[in-house]
């Protein structure tokens, strides 16, 4: 009964009412399930690690939720003390803390009555343990460094050079879209070749670019160099081509000048491409790392990506102190995805790009 | 400002009032800036006419490329032809062809061992290979993702959302993410052992770090490329399938007989962009696997980048070189796409 | 419109904030910069002392950028050769570097003070051929040595191997505990050329030939090399470090130690204080004396200095800040709370106290401090030799390709001739 009728709602919206479910529809919820698990379960999981102390974050297996060891306070001793299930020779079981261990064995009590003394064999005994967030791993760090300082900068950069961005290459598209001019299949050439060579390769020639500028350690060496991109200009110039020429042609009829056609007519008509690059822009500003490490180097103009990974020394990456920070870069762009979740897939679903 | 969207409304079906609205406040500082330019462009306008007018709407985008994009690839052919460790060109002895003599300087160009510089053409090897697998990867996975998604099922736009999300990740992130969960005492050993198997060590196997290395890679970039066959999807007249139905053709028929041939431009852009992006991969392999074991993972890219950073003499002449002869062969792939494009066209 | 005004206000505001970075500081004081990395807390240690520098000072500031590993061996050089660098940092490749160096000798308070308690590390930030200048100090002294876990033998019940056994033994021993108690990695060595060289040095390699250029391939050498390869395929040491990344990408099995996965681990001093923490009562961990080969019982010296460079514009102020940072005193609580092997003479030879260490801490330091006196000068001068890393990177890079099963170790030898031969040629292109 119940699968009949778990199979008839879903089926609804495609058969109709009561329509058995064709195998595809079957397998396509299989199949959706499944990418839930795959796409979402990896991040759940690092932060989830990202709440472990350094040494719950070594263990195998991994516990699903972050645990630490109960301590527990415990008459006559100056400190708290870790408490343990301990297997005693007898056979019973009791939860006993320990007060230290020698060697292979270990020096445990009974926390309700400290006059009982046990030696327990180290394998005999178990953590008890309980939930605990180790907060710490956020806490610590950001209140080591002027975090507000650097999210300002990455915000900074992020915003300003979006807004650059979409202005130039929403321009250099309308350039392309609309004019017949000599020259434009070089340039179009340019544009598409300039996709193809991947920043990684002239970080080199574009330090000394920008050195000779003046620019280093200056937040603009990070803005400028990225302002153009050759993605954006491709993603704008397919959706323009494909509005209708006559809106354009009734503006010049009345007088518009070139400019206001452009800002006035074909930006707004252009918005879903722009929202889908202002998008994908404030994704590579914001993750940057690379570029930003070459040029900025003066902890005031540092961007988040910077300063959260000075936890990777030569010898040590700490790891508890990464996975959290990396959590805290995350969260800006789960704010963004779900926020925008909805523009991200009609925006590009409505690009153009065919 | 206000004018824009009450006189002029978006007529794309897509563009949301909500949408409208938000880019409105994003683009708004921008907008004020416009308006103030009108008055110099109207002058510009008069000045060369308006057909002359795409030269100044492109010559911004232009400044830029040619600071940071043109310039430098000149300056990376000028490294390419000399040599020593000097950072300034002027400071660099003319040293011709020797790079690239260098580089290519093999017993036999099949068998990276026979070559000096063995690492650059293992790097070669692996980029090749790695982007045939991850292409086809992505393109039969995104392909079947966008047609499941295509359907009419429940929570359409949450799905279509869910397979997007990686794509936001940066891919240093990405990479940390299945590292932590592919290594020795990660999640998923953790899975096998509970399964009854042995662990795994995955990084250790050249295969192994090959398929993770794809795999990973699939996981991040596939959404994207699934929003693009998807809007290829929608394009398709719904009468066409309507009257599948109406003849009641099966549905592999359809498929096979409608949906691809249909599809088959926007297949033709995911294909080469996949390709494009694919031989350029580093950061997130590289993070992963570290390129090994050995060099099973090395990506051309990152031999590039450790040959200008990592070694103690930074080779910045060998590593122009090399960037050089991916340029060129990057290129030809440019000319391929660039083709693709213009049959679309017609 | 009226909605515009506040985003156009805030707009103009964060560019005016942005262009105010730009602004020049305080007038009077100078405003120096030292670039610095961290593996632990040593950080906030430095930041602690420059604080208090600056109180007896007001008219010099020190501004600590604290950055990831990776800018200071990638972008630092470049930063440095394109005249933007910092007018002090903390670096590992001293010897790469010290082109960059500037000799403080004509601003320092007492050069004969440096000369005296750094004098066998001053060689190592001096360009080839010199022999007089003081470009900087010490912020640690490194030697490698192994680490044991204590624990597993007890359980295991195997004897541990004592001072003086050589390398097959310990290899033996460890292999035989783990097998007992089933820990993946009976022992593990970093994956690093400087690490691998701990070995060679003990297996006698000369490096040098007779003309003092890098003869890297020699019978101590391939006698180490062999041993490597032959413990990963006897399974004494698991492919995961060695035989896992590519190039001369660093790994550690300081993770997997912490866990009680590897009996015996060879990396350093450095390891000390994140033992301590995170290992806390979990099980005992010991530093044993380096083990021994045909080539004596050395480690490697290592290390990281503070240097400062040459393009700084305030050379007599950087001097005053070195001078206070590297005087006994400042220096001996850099250390001690940084839980460092100390590298100057005067500390070392006295002895140095760690309060905060705990007592597996403080006996492991006394372990590594007993070694540092026992380095072969070899060790010393490879450490020293300016294009060191060359031969290290090679070493790890080829090494570690025939590992993994890519290559044979006659290959590997090859390619590190060739490699070594190759670069020092590229690096004398003038």
């Amino acid at each position: 009964m119940a699968t009949m009728r778990l199979s008839s709602m879903l089926g609804q919206r495609r058969n109709g009412p009561g329509r058995p479910l064709h195998w595809t529809d079957i397998a396509a919820y299989v199949y959706l399930a499944l990418g839930v698990v795959l796409m979402f379960g990896p991040v759940l999981w690092l932060v989830l690690s990202s709440f472990k102390t350094q040494s719950a974050l070594l263990e195998f297996p991994p516990s699903l939720l972050p645990f630490a060891q109960v301590e527990v306070t415990v008459s006559g001793q100056p400190q708290k003390l870790p408490l343990f299930r301990a297997k005693l020779p007898d056979g019973t079981v009791r939860e006993l803390a320990q007060v230290r261990r020698i060697g292979l064995i270990a020096q445990m009590v009974d926390p309700a009555d400290p006059s009982q003394q046990f030696r327990v064999a180290i394998d005999k005994r178990e953590p008890v343990r309980r939930v605990a967030l180790a907060t710490e791993n956020y806490s610590e760090p950001l209140q080591r460094f002027a975090f507000l300082r650097f999210l300002y900068n990455s915000v900074f950069v992020t915003v300003i050079a979006t807004l650059i961005t979409l202005l130039i290459n929403s321009m250099a598209a309308y350039g392309l879209a609309v004019y017949q001019f000599p020259g434009k299949q070089a340039a179009t050439l340019a544009v598409i070749g300039t996709l193809m060579i991947p920043v990684t390769i002239i970080l080199v020639p574009v330090y000394l670019v920008v050195t000779e500028l003046g620019l280093t350690n200056s937040l603009w060496a990070v803005i400028l160099p990225g302002a153009a991109t050759p993605t954006g200009v491709f993603l704008l110039r397919q959706y323009m081509l494909t509005l209708p020429k006559d809106l354009i042609e009734a503006a010049r009829m009345d007088k518009a000048s070139e400019w206001q056609i452009y800002w006035r007519i074909v930006m707004p008509l252009t918005l879903p491409a722009l929202a889908v690059l202002a998008i994908f822009s404030i994704m590579w500003r914001w993750n940057e790392f690379l570029w930003p490490l070459a040029v900025l180097t003066k902890t005031e103009v540092y961007t988040l990506q910077i300063a959260l990974n000075a936890f990777q020394g030569e010898l040590q990456t700490q790891w508890h102190y990464l996975l959290a920070m990396t959590v805290v870069t995350l969260i800006p762009v789960a704010l963004v995805f779900v926020f925008l979740q909805r523009f991200i897939t009609t925006g590009i679903g409505s690009t153009g790009m065919k | 400002m206000s004018g824009v969207s009450s006189t002029i409304r978006p007529e794309r079906g897509m563009a949301t009032g909500a949408l409208a609205r938000l880019g409105q406040v994003a683009v708004l500082p921008v907008g004020v800036a416009l308006r103030l330019l009108d008055p110099p462009m109207r002058w510009m306008q008069r000045m060369i006419g308006a057909r002359r007018m795409a030269y100044v709407f492109l010559l911004p985008n232009f400044v830029f490329f040619g600071l940071f994009v043109f310039l430098p690839i000149g300056i990376n052919v000028v490294f390419s032809v000399t040599g020593g460790t000097a950072l300034f060109p002027s400071q660099r002895p003319y040293v011709g062809g020797d790079q690239f003599a260098y580089l290519f300087d093999c017993g036999s160009y099949l068998d990276p061992s026979s070559c000096r510089e063995d690492h650059f053409w293992r790097g070669v090897a692996n980029t090749a290979k790695f982007v045939v697998f991850q292409v086809t990867a992505m393109v039969l996975l995104s392909l079947v993702t966008a047609l499941v998604l295509n359907m009419k099922i429940r929570g359409r736009g949450f799905f279509r959302a869910v397979y997007f999300f990686p794509v936001l990740l940066s891919p240093v992130v990405v990479a940390l993410i299945w590292k932590w969960i592919l290594q020795r005492d990660g999640l998923l050993n953790a899975a096998i052992t509970t399964l009854g198997g042995q662990k795994i060590l995955f990084f250790v196997d050249p295969g192994w770090a090959m398929f993770w290395a794809v795999f990973v890679s699939v996981w991040a970039h596939m959404g994207f490329y699934t929003l693009i066959l998807l809007a290829g999807l929608q394009a398709i007249p719904a009468d066409l399938y309507e009257a599948a139905e109406m003849d009641a053709t099966p549905r592999w028929r359809v498929l096979l007989r409608i949906t691809l041939p249909l599809l088959w431009p926007n297949m033709i852009v995911v294909i080469v962009l996949a390709l494009i992006k694919g031989a350029q991969t580093f950061d997130e392999v590289f993070v992963l696997t570290g390129g090994g074991p050995g060099t099973a993972t090395l990506m051309v890219v990152q031999y590039i980048y450790e040959t200008a950073f990592s070694s103690q003499v930074q080779n910045f002449g060998l590593a122009a070189a090399a960037s050089v002869v991916l340029g060129v062969v990057l290129f030809v792939l440019t000319l391929l796409q660039f083709a693709a494009a213009r049959r679309k066209e017609v | 419109m009226r909605a515009a005004t506040p985003v156009i206000a805030s707009f103009t505001l964060s560019l005016l904030a942005a262009t105010a970075f730009g602004g020049p500081a305080a007038a009077e004081t100078t405003t120096l910069r030292m670039t610095w990395y961290s593996d632990g807390n040593e950080g906030e240690v430095m930041a602690d002392l420059l604080k208090r520098f600056h109180e007896q000072n007001k008219d010099i500031e020190i501004v600590l950028d604290q950055v990831p590993f990776k800018a200071i061996n990638e972008t630092l050089p470049v930063q440095l050769a394109s005249g933007q660098g910092p007018d002090m940092a903390r670096v590992v490749d001293m010897g790469g570097l010290s082109r960059f160096a500037l000799d403080m000798r004509p601003f320092l308070k007492d050069p004969g003070y440096w000369e005296t308690n750094f004098g066998p590390f001053l060689e190592w930030m001096r360009p080839a051929g010199d022999t007089k200048s003081i470009p900087g100090f010490m912020t640690q002294l490194t030697v490698t040595g192994p680490f044991v876990n204590k624990t597993l033998f007890e359980q295991a019940g195997v004897a541990m191997p004592g001072e003086k056994s050589t390398w097959e033994d310990w290899a033996k021993a460890a292999k035989q505990v783990a097998d007992k108690v089933q820990a993946p990695f009976p022992l593990a060595l970093d994956r690093s050329g400087h690490r691998f060289y701990a070995l060679a040095v003990s297996q006698g390699t000369q490096v040098f030939g007779a003309n003092g250029e890098p003869d890297v391939v020699d019978g101590g050498f391939k006698r180490a090399a062999q041993l490597v390869y032959d413990w990963h395929k006897s399974g004494v040491m698991s492919k995961e470090l060695w035989g896992s990344v590519s190039g001369t990408a660093y790994r550690g099995a300081n993770d997997e130690f912490k866990n009680a996965q590897v009996v015996m681990y060879l990396s350093g001093s450095w390891q000390i204080s994140q033992f301590a923490k995170t290992v806390g009562d979990a099980f005992d961990w010991v530093a044993v004396p380096n083990p021994c080969g045909l080539g004596g019982c050395s480690s490697m010296p290592g290390g990281a200095g503070l240097v400062a460079f040459k393009t700084t514009q305030h050379p007599k102020e950087v001097a005053r800040v070195m001078d206070y940072l590297a005087s006994e005193p400042v220096l001996a609580e850099f250390y001690s709370r940084s839980l460092f092997v100390p590298g100057h003479l005067g500390l070392a030879k006295k002895g140095l106290d760690y309060p905060t260490a705990s007592p597996e801490a403080a006996a492991a330091l006394k372990v590594f401090t007993a070694s540092a006196a026992q380095i072969s000068p070899i060790a010393y001068r490879i450490q020293g030799y300016s294009n060191s890393r060359i031969v290290l990177n090679a070493v790890i890079s080829r090494l570690g390709q025939a590992v993994s099963g890519e290559t044979t170790l006659e290959d590997a030898y090859k390619r590190i001739t060739a490699d070594v031969a190759q670069q020092i040629a590229e690096r004398n292109k003038k």
